[in-house]
């Protein structure tokens, strides 16, 4: 019967990345499907904030659409008790939350995601084709976040330089995203 | 040579550079930066057109985006075919193509012009009271025909291959209008940081200064200023300018729809660039300097080509340096005109004369064109004008009746006034309001904005350029910005032109049949205007309904003040007691395709595709859409049709196993030390009690008793639970429980979190699934002893993460294996080559329906329809009956949802076992009742099953589960078929096979 | 589309970030399985309807995903004010007279 297994026996699964491979650029802006990287989406109240900000590394941000972000790991405020937490520097933040014993709720969203790099001077006409937001520099500084709309769907936005933005959806949103700001580049010189 | 009618020395455009277009086929010669309305009359061609409804020849009214009548097909091949371009706003490009529309066999010899004839039976109200009898013949008789015979243009039957744009924007001021007004207004803001859009419908801005001369601003010709100033503004980097720009659309909080027309100018646009662009702009303050136009005087035959605007004929000529005659009359009661009688004088064009209504007009102009020799008639009206095809002449009668004279002229430039436009700020839900001037002009406003210039009702260069600027200022300040460094422009100009007439003009009165046309597009005259009065109509509405006054694609932008004005001198009463019809978007007609933009082929709605989409694609997999999920729905082997394919993929689940993609289940996870008691108030089950490694089939209800969804729930800790929701349910289910959890239980310590995506899920299900997974599976004991049916463990599988769900959705052995969906097209294909040892089959959405209703499993959406409640499904067993709240619980006990007699869920069995009953047929238990019979049922499930050797169903039936053995009808229109009543169980009654 | 303010986004986001979610301060009776059928109907099938001033929840669906409470004017659509779930009806409305 179904006993514990050799080890040897079993081949590790390959990873495949939605979009993989995927990549555009126009004039104006390029696009790039950005490596897997480690999520957490991580609900809190108040008096947990300082326990997991310590467990994090970094400082759980409390105002809106703001951003805190130390060595590749970043924790973007999307709701008075929510952020997503990204890692990109191989670390594990699902276990690092899980040592806190404060009340809080941290569930591994890494594949659900997908991210999507938008860079250049054509970013901010790129994707207000379809986000309805103010994305200029006053409105949407370096560092701001939001959850937000894109078209048909729901993603996030992270602006992480002057001419640079994240944008985290849906894995099977993905294509659609990925197509829409790619057509959305080639009018992005306007 | 750009044509005979081109003037040296006139207009702003660079004669060498030419372009060659045709129209109906013939070749001409034009220069850029024309439009296709001043390179035909440069040629020569007045007449472009035949109309609506009498097909009367038409020409160019106008030389902007009012013109009803120059409307054209412009085509770059046989898919881009655009039909109702306004010739006086398409600019020309190498290489246009144009066609007439309306008419046939050709623009100067139409059939449809018998209408014209035929006339004194198509009067107002026409269609409404001649095609009335018989009621069936309008559908398929009269309106076609009307259709075909009436109508403007031809849509285009091909797809449309070019693509369009869109971009939602935010700035502090918008100012709509780039002409004089608009210009200053945006310097102004724009000088003080703040961020400014300007946006004109024109290629060129400039407004009004295309046609003037002799106004000087800042020491410079009037039009070089406005390219100076655009120029300027092009340079700061907190203004966007936007020319070929129409705002169609002013919205709530200052959201205004504009149009931007990129490519349509160019000859070559390629395939970069899209043919318009949507803007969505939000505004801080919007400034409206969007102008006036020039009306028409209403008289006879004002319709003939050649007859137009004095603006019109003055652009053409200080524009674009055309003349429209060589020898034209002007009919006026205004004087703008005379400064298009001087102008085209000087230009060396003759003037016959200078007709006014006025008696002794007298200032500054009408002295000029004294001066310059041209005759000037007061207090005379034209009474009708001579030709067809061409005006050849026009017929001057003093105004209160007298000797008639006519006059020989080859165009007739005529102007009657100007109304301010004031659509937008009307669509802004301003009330305008009808000043001593007798223009409607912006009353009270309803959002952040301001009117300046024309359309305004301020007069003269000078005093709309200074209210321009000091607007702009102040809406710059008002949205953040600083005080203006700047000074307002230097203004040297004299024109001034406030007066003109609103209505019918001499010899087009009440008592005259003669076809003075108010709105040329729709083909409306002034009679039909009096008789829609006459035969009752007393709101404007009514009378604008009734006779299509300012109904056509230009809205009424020329006509609506006449219409007005006509109607209330029938009525007997004032023009405001009469009112002003509500102008609506959009300004100018949009596109679809900027309507759509980006919206289309795959942007048209997301596809959404789980991780084992590819390997489902390339085992020749055929997909269903399930909302915006493509789903595997079965795998047609080499010669098979769906229902074998079907067939042997539920054999074989049955017989040895199957894998199926249940990734686009919904699922959410709880987590916080109250997750049980949250679950116990969002489910009808029992939640607490359900130990941690265990799974239980949850129902959810909406508050009135209803089942709203259903799905397995496991618990992987005590305060954390993975609950499955219905695919197409995942989304409202989370709102739905988002909404109890914050609004009704804030005091829940709880989470949810959406991890549909997270985790791609391969159903294994049948006999040999254990032996298929567990090969691959590490940290986790799969011995019916440690992990019985409904339970749930962690542990690896293929060496990545896995929650092992061990439950059926066949009724045989069944797991589901939920991987980090990065990983699940490799682990499907781990199992798979396992499975295919077991001589497994990979099923789709179709067989997974028919082993569920094998077993009497439902599909809420389905065999549910919101009516439905958990007794009515049988589903009794899971509601918690001890429990003392639950979503849902109060209404469960209304009195409807315990009455006697409701719709059970049954299975039915024909008692010929080869029918498959129809989803959706009628249930009834007499056959031989008369029509309309009482339909007690209807079936919710069917099919043919394999497995069962015969067609089992599932339907919903009054009282159903006390007929059982009865026999019961589903009439067809073709035969009855008897079907018994029986359990819903059609396969493995007992339920052995979930540990078989 | 309209402009709204968030309270817990503290700004003004597009409508499309937004959801509607029907009329607000109806609290679901905490001993609702005990509760009169004509209580069940006031609480779960009557809604005011009103011309003019209307209290409704909206759900920041695609922001901060929470729901919030909102004063609205039926007739001129516009927005009076926002206020967080679960803070009491105002009793002082900014800017309306009645």
């Amino acid at each position: 019967m179904a006993k514990a297994v050799q080890k040897t026996g079993i081949s590790q699964a390959e990873r495949h990345p939605a979009l993989a491979g995927r990549n555009a650029s126009a004039a104006h802006v390029t696009l790039s499907v950005l490596e897997p990287a480690e999520r957490v989406s991580l609900r809190a109240p108040e008096a947990s904030l300082a326990a997991l900000s310590k467990a994090l590394g970094l400082t759980l941000p409390k105002k809106p659409k703001t951003s805190a972000s130390k060595d590749g790991r970043f924790a973007l405020w999307l709701g008075p008790d929510e952020w997503l937490v990204i890692d990109e520097a191989a670390g594990d933040p699902l276990g690092d939350c899980g040592k806190v014993k404060q009340l809080h709720s941290a569930v591994g969203v890494s594949h659900r995601n997908v991210a999507i790099g938008v860079t250049g001077p054509g970013v901010e006409a790129t994707l207000s084709a379809g986000c309805p937001q103010d994305l200029s520099l006053t409105a949407f500084p370096v560092g701001a976040c939001s959850r937000t709309i894109f078209g048909k769907v729901e993603v996030v936005l992270y602006r992480t330089a002057e001419d640079t933005f994240r944008v985290e959806c849906w894995r099977s949103f993905s294509d659609y995203v990925f197509t829409f700001l790619s057509e959305a580049a080639r009018d992005a010189a306007a | 040579m750009s044509g005979a009618f081109r003037i040296g020395n006139a207009g702003r455009l660079t004669p060498a550079r030419t372009a060659r277009f045709t129209f109906d086929g013939k070749t001409y010669t034009g220069v850029e930066g024309d439009t296709l309305a001043s390179a035909l009359l440069a040629n020569g061609v007045h007449l472009v057109g035949r109309s609506f409804k009498y097909h009367r020849p038409r020409g160019f009214l106008s030389a902007g985006a009012e013109e009803p009548n120059a409307l054209v097909e412009i085509s770059r091949d046989s898919a881009r075919k655009t039909p109702n371009v306004r010739a006086t706003v398409q600019e020309l490009y190498d290489g246009l193509s144009a066609k007439s529309q309306n008419r046939w066999p050709s623009l100067s010899f139409d059939v449809g012009a018998v209408n014209d004839v035929a006339s004194p039976f198509f009067s107002a109200g026409f269609y409404y009271k001649t095609f009335m009898w018989p009621k069936s013949a309008w559908k398929n008789l009269y309106e076609p025909n009307i259709r075909s015979a009436a109508g403007l243009g031809v849509a285009p039957d091909q797809p449309d291959p070019d693509h369009y744009s869109s971009r939602f924007a935010h700035c502090d001021v918008l100012v709509l209008g780039g002409g004089a007004a608009g210009l200053a207004a945006a310097l102004a803001a724009a000088e003080t940081g703040v961020r400014v859009i300007v946006a004109d419908e024109q290629a060129e801005f400039g407004g009004a200064l295309r046609f003037e001369s002799g106004a000087r601003i800042e020491d410079q010709d009037g039009w070089a200023w406005a390219q100076d100033v655009v120029a300027r503004l092009k340079g700061m980097s907190n203004v966007r300018v936007l020319p070929r720009t129409t705002a169609f659309g002013y919205y709530a909080q200052n959201f205004v729809g504009m149009v931007e027309r990129v490519s349509d100018h160019l000859a070559d646009p390629g395939h970069d660039v899209p043919r318009e662009r949507l803007w969505q702009v939000r505004a801080k303050r919007v400034v409206l300097a969007t102008g006036a136009i020039e009306r028409h005087m209403v008289f006879a035959d004002n319709d003939r080509p050649g007859v137009m605007l004095a603006s019109a004929a003055r652009t053409y000529l200080n524009h674009y340096g055309v003349a429209v005659g060589r020898n034209v009359g002007v009919y006026t009661a205004n004087d703008s005109a005379y400064a298009a009688a001087i102008d085209l004088k000087k230009a060396g064009v003759n003037v016959a004369a200078i007709v006014d209504l006025r008696d002794n007009p007298s200032g500054s102009l009408i002295d000029q064109a004294r001066a310059a020799g041209i005759e000037i008639h007061d207090g005379r009206a034209v009474t009708r004008v001579g030709g067809k095809l061409r005006v050849s002449s026009m017929t001057v009668q003093p105004k209160n009746g007298g000797g008639e004279r006519t006059i020989a002229i080859d165009a007739l430039l005529m102007s009657a006034g100007w109304t301010p436009s004031v659509h937008l700020f009307s669509q802004s839900r301003g009330k305008v309001a009808f000043n001593d001037d007798k223009r409607f002009v912006p009353g009270t406003y309803a959002q952040d904005c301001v009117s300046v210039g024309a359309c305004n009702g301020t007069d003269g260069l000078a005093a709309s350029i200074d209210e321009a600027y000091a607007a702009g200022a102040k809406a710059a300040k008002e949205a953040g910005g600083k005080a203006t460094k700047g000074n307002k422009p230097k203004v040297d100009a004299d024109e001034i032109w406030s007066r003109g007439m609103l209505g019918s003009a001499p010899g087009a009165g009440p008592d005259t049949t003669v076809k003075a046309f108010v709105d040329f597009q729709n083909d409306v005259t002034a009679k039909d205007i009096r008789q829609a009065v006459r035969e009752g109509m007393r709101s404007i509405e009514h009378v604008k309904r009734f006779t299509t006054n300012g109904m056509a694609t230009d809205q009424g932008k020329t006509s609506n003040m006449h219409g007005l004005a006509i109607a209330a001198d029938m009525l007997g009463k004032s023009i405001p007691e009469v009112g002003l019809t509500t102008f609506r978007a959009p300004y100018t007609p949009v596109t679809f395709g900027a309507i759509i933009s980006h919206a289309r082929g795959p942007l048209f709605d997301p596809t959404r595709r789980t991780p084992m989409h590819g390997w489902a694609e390339k085992h020749g997999a055929v997909f269903e859409d399930v909302g915006q999920w493509k789903r595997a729905w079965y795998f047609p082997q080499a010669g098979e049709d769906m229902h074998a394919a079907v067939n042997r993929e539920c054999v074989a689940v049955r017989k040895t196993a199957g894998l199926f993609d249940a990734s686009t289940l919904g699922k959410i996870e709880v987590v916080g030390p109250d997750a049980a008691k949250f679950m116990e108030l969002l489910y009808t089950n029992p939640w607490e009690k359900l130990e941690v490694g265990r799974c239980r089939y949850g129902i959810m209800l909406r508050e009135d008793g209803f089942i709203y969804d259903d799905g397995v729930v496991g618990r992987l800790a005590a305060d954390r639970f993975h609950v499955t929701t219905t695919t197409g349910g995942a989304a409202r289910v989370m709102n739905h429980m988002e909404d109890y959890l914050q609004t009704e239980f804030p005091h829940l310590n709880v989470w949810l979190t959406s991890i549909s995506e997270q985790w791609a899920v391969i159903a294994v299900q049948g006999p040999k699934s254990r032996d298929i997974i567990a090969p691959l599976v590490e940290g986790i004991d799969m011995s019916d002893e440690a992990m019985p049916h409904m339970s749930v463990r962690e542990g690896k599988i293929c060496g990545v993460t896995t929650r092992l769900f061990r439950m059926s959705f066949t009724g045989d052995r069944g797991f589901e294996v939920n991987v980090p969906a990065d990983y699940g097209q490799a682990v499907w294909e781990a199992l798979w080559a396992e499975g295919r040892k077991h001589d497994a089959a990979a099923y789709g959405t179709e067989a997974m329906h028919v082993l569920r209703a094998e077993k009497g499993y439902i599909i809420v959406g389905q065999d549910t329809d919101g009516t439905v409640t958990p007794n009515d499904a049988g589903l009794d067993w899971a509601v918690g009956r001890k429990k003392t709240d639950f979503v849902g619980i109060r209404g469960l006990t209304r009195p409807d949802l315990v009455a006697k007699g409701r719709k059970q869920l049954v299975g039915l069995k024909t008692k010929d076992p080869k029918i498959v009953l129809e989803e959706g047929a009628q249930v009834v238990d007499n056959p031989n009742q008369p029509i309309p019979m009482k339909m007690i049922g209807h079936v919710t499930s069917s099919y043919w099953s394999e497995n069962c050797g015969r067609s089992i169903a599932l339907a919903l039936v009054a009282g159903g589960r006390d007929r059982m053995g009865e026999t019961l009808y589903v009439p067809m229109p073709d035969k009855v078929i008897e079907a018994e009543v029986t359990g819903m169980v059609f396969f493995d009654e007992k339920g052995e096979r979930l540990n078989g | 589309m309209l402009l709204i303010r968030c309270p817990y986004c503290e700004e003004e986001r597009p409508e499309l970030e937004f959801r509607n979610a029907g009329e607000a301060h109806i609290a679901r009776p905490t001993d609702i399985a005990a509760i009169s059928d004509d209580d069940f109907e006031k609480f779960f099938f009557i809604r005011a309807n009103p011309k003019g001033i209307i209290y409704e929840r909206w759900r920041h669906v695609h922001g901060c995903a929470r729901f919030f409470n909102a004063v609205r004017d039926t007739v001129s659509d516009k927005f009076v004010m926002t206020y967080k779930a679960g803070e009491p009806k105002p009793s002082k409305l900014p800017g309306v007279s009645k």
